[in-house]
């Protein structure tokens, strides 16, 4: 467990030493690392981890997405990275606001990200730039709104 | 696409042209309500584009607004076969953000019974499979073997398969007498059983022809698009959040991952296989290990019902029990990720807390919405006759899928 901390505090110090201005805040919790990242530096630092070999996250978990409706930034995109060669996890977030709720597409570091990010544009309505095919994916193509977000009613509209 | 709907066949040659066939949503191979776009020339697929989502139902929308263990049983319905390993997945979510230490003996009992699972959970598959392919007394067998799992999770659970068993802090209740042994006859009859199947398949040249070379997932694409599961260990990685990432005590068990390099449908059905074996193995290391007296749930005040012993004879006790069975439980605010191996692959569960006593979001990784992803990399470029041997040799299951 230890050295799984000092690894995972690798990656923040690699981060860190690369980019010292590009991480907005480090959060731990319950063993977890979380490094909140601007937009402008998602693909830049995606690219680093994936390709860095003390790192290689080269495993996209997943990519959830939580709105914090009303406090703004509203919409945090969250990406579930593993590192399968150091048994290393780590989660990137980058926040965005409910006026300009777009985020650069991660599918040319990982091409598994497609279904994720279609699936929050689908769900959240967060859009996702330089996605080849941003479409509804779970709700039916002629829905209306964006069904988990907070301001949107569990029964639906009637 | 260039071929209009209805317009009558005028006898010219139809080279160069492509045609679309629309397979599904109904339709029997595709376990469920899948529905596959192919673009083919002749007999060879030249897209296919998987369309889902005529399961969805909401299930993680619906959570935000349900307590926290009103939640388990949603967790049932979302990969129906499997349960158990998603009723864990989301009690150890919940149970590092609340930071609650489950006690041996239900950890173990959670391992045994999701191994269990596991082989129910594969039996299906296999049978099915099978029976995609034209084997059809396979199928017979592995719901012959499956019923039997079935009954001992009824006995235990009180439910055949929406089981809801394991709850935040450990067990819903404590397992009837007699189950070890009735699950040790079990599992001594079942490398019988197993030997049956592999009798009809493993050597059988119908079935070799059938899988071997078809569906190739090369392990560059498996790791690109995030396969997990047995479809990824098909082609040749040992990544198994059982052993990569030891959750409910995995790492004092004794088993090897089981890994096949061709990455192609006959090694995915190699890694069923032996992964049924593995886990019996398992399940008999765990019912040593289970000590027959002993909590099945944690004590822990306020976060965890109290027994009902406890509950009857304390006025403290009764308190904590309606505190938590009307009000829930309200976890620091914080955020988790807690993945588990499913029969399917990594199943993670992504609970928001914001201190209130309903989730704040549960986001579910779900292994089959993943793995179906990488399909197209197993069918394009071969014959239209083993799509279906694709679809089922990634083991789907539509209700995870939608959510």
């Amino acid at each position: 467990m230890e050295a799984a901390q000092q690894n995972e505090s690798l990656a923040v110090r690699k981060l860190k030493e690369r980019d010292p201005q590009g991480i907005t805040e480090v959060i731990s919790f319950r063993g977890e690392t979380t490094v909140v990242l601007p937009r402008n530096r998602l693909i830049s630092a995606c690219e680093f981890l994936k390709t860095d070999p003390d790192l290689d996250f080269a495993f996209l978990s997943d990519i959830s997405a939580v709105d914090r409706f009303p406090i703004e930034p509203r919409f945090e995109v969250n990406y579930h990275l593993t590192s399968l060669s150091h048994r290393q996890r780590l989660r990137i977030k980058v926040k965005v606001t409910s006026k300009d709720p777009v985020i650069p597409t991660v599918i040319p570091v990982w091409p598994t990200a497609n279904w994720h990010e279609r699936e929050i544009w689908d769900l959240m309505g967060v859009r996702f730039e330089g996605h080849p095919n941003l479409t509804r994916i779970l709700m039916p193509d002629d829905w209306e709104g964006h069904p988990h977000r907070k301001d949107y009613p569990v029964e639906g509209y009637r | 696409m260039s071929t209009a709907v209805g317009t009558p066949f005028t006898g010219t040659k139809t080279e160069n042209k492509t045609m679309v066939l629309n397979m599904g949503p109904q339709h029997p191979s595709t376990h469920g309500v899948l529905r596959v776009i192919l673009e083919l020339d002749g007999e060879v697929v030249l897209k296919a584009e998987p369309v889902i989502g005529y399961l969805h139902t909401g299930i993680e929308k619906n959570c935000e607004n349900l307590t926290y263990s009103q939640c388990i049983p949603l967790t049932d319905r979302i990969d129906y076969l499997a349960n158990l390993s998603n009723n864990l997945g989301y009690c150890l979510a919940v149970e590092k953000l609340a930071d609650i230490e489950v006690p041996k003996r239900a950890q173990y009992i959670r391992v045994l019974l999701t191994e269990l699972t596991r082989i129910s959970s594969h039996l299906v598959w296999l049978g099915t499979h099978a029976i995609d392919l034209g084997a059809m007394s396979v199928f017979l067998y592995c719901f012959r073997e499956r019923e039997e799992i079935l009954k001992i999770l009824e006995a235990i659970s009180g439910q055949r398969m929406m089981t809801s068993y394991f709850r935040i802090g450990g067990l819903a209740l404590e397992p009837p007498p007699g189950y070890l042994e009735w699950i040790s006859k079990f599992l001594d009859t079942l490398p019988g059983h197993v030997a049956e199947y592999e009798d009809l398949l493993t050597e059988n040249p119908i079935w070799k022809l059938r899988t071997q070379g078809v569906g190739v997932l090369k392990l560059d694409d498996a790791i690109a698009m995030a396969v997990s599961g047995p479809s990824l260990r098909g082609s040749g990685s040992d990544y198994d959040v059982r052993k990569y990432f030891p959750y409910s005590s995995y790492d004092e068990f004794d088993f090897k991952v089981q890994t096949q390099t061709a990455g192609d449908v006959y090694a995915r059905y190699q890694v069923r296989v032996a992964e049924i074996k593995e886990s019996a193995k398992i399940c008999k290391q765990a019912i040593k290990k289970i000590p027959p007296q002993g909590p099945f749930r944690a004590e822990v005040r306020g976060l965890v019902p109290p027994s009902r012993e406890e509950m009857k004879t304390s006025i403290e006790g009764l308190i904590y029990h309606f505190k938590i069975w009307t009000e829930g439980i309200t976890p620091p605010p914080g955020e988790v990720y807690q993945a588990i191996e499913s029969p399917r692959g990594e199943v993670g569960f992504f609970v928001v807390s914001d201190g209130s006593n309903r989730p704040y979001r549960v986001k579910m990784r779900a292994p089959s919405f993943v793995n179906l992803q990488a399909l197209p990399h197993l069918v394009v470029g071969k014959l239209i006759a083993d799509v279906v041997a694709s679809i089922g040799t990634i083991d789907i299951v539509l209700g995870e899928v939608d959510r």
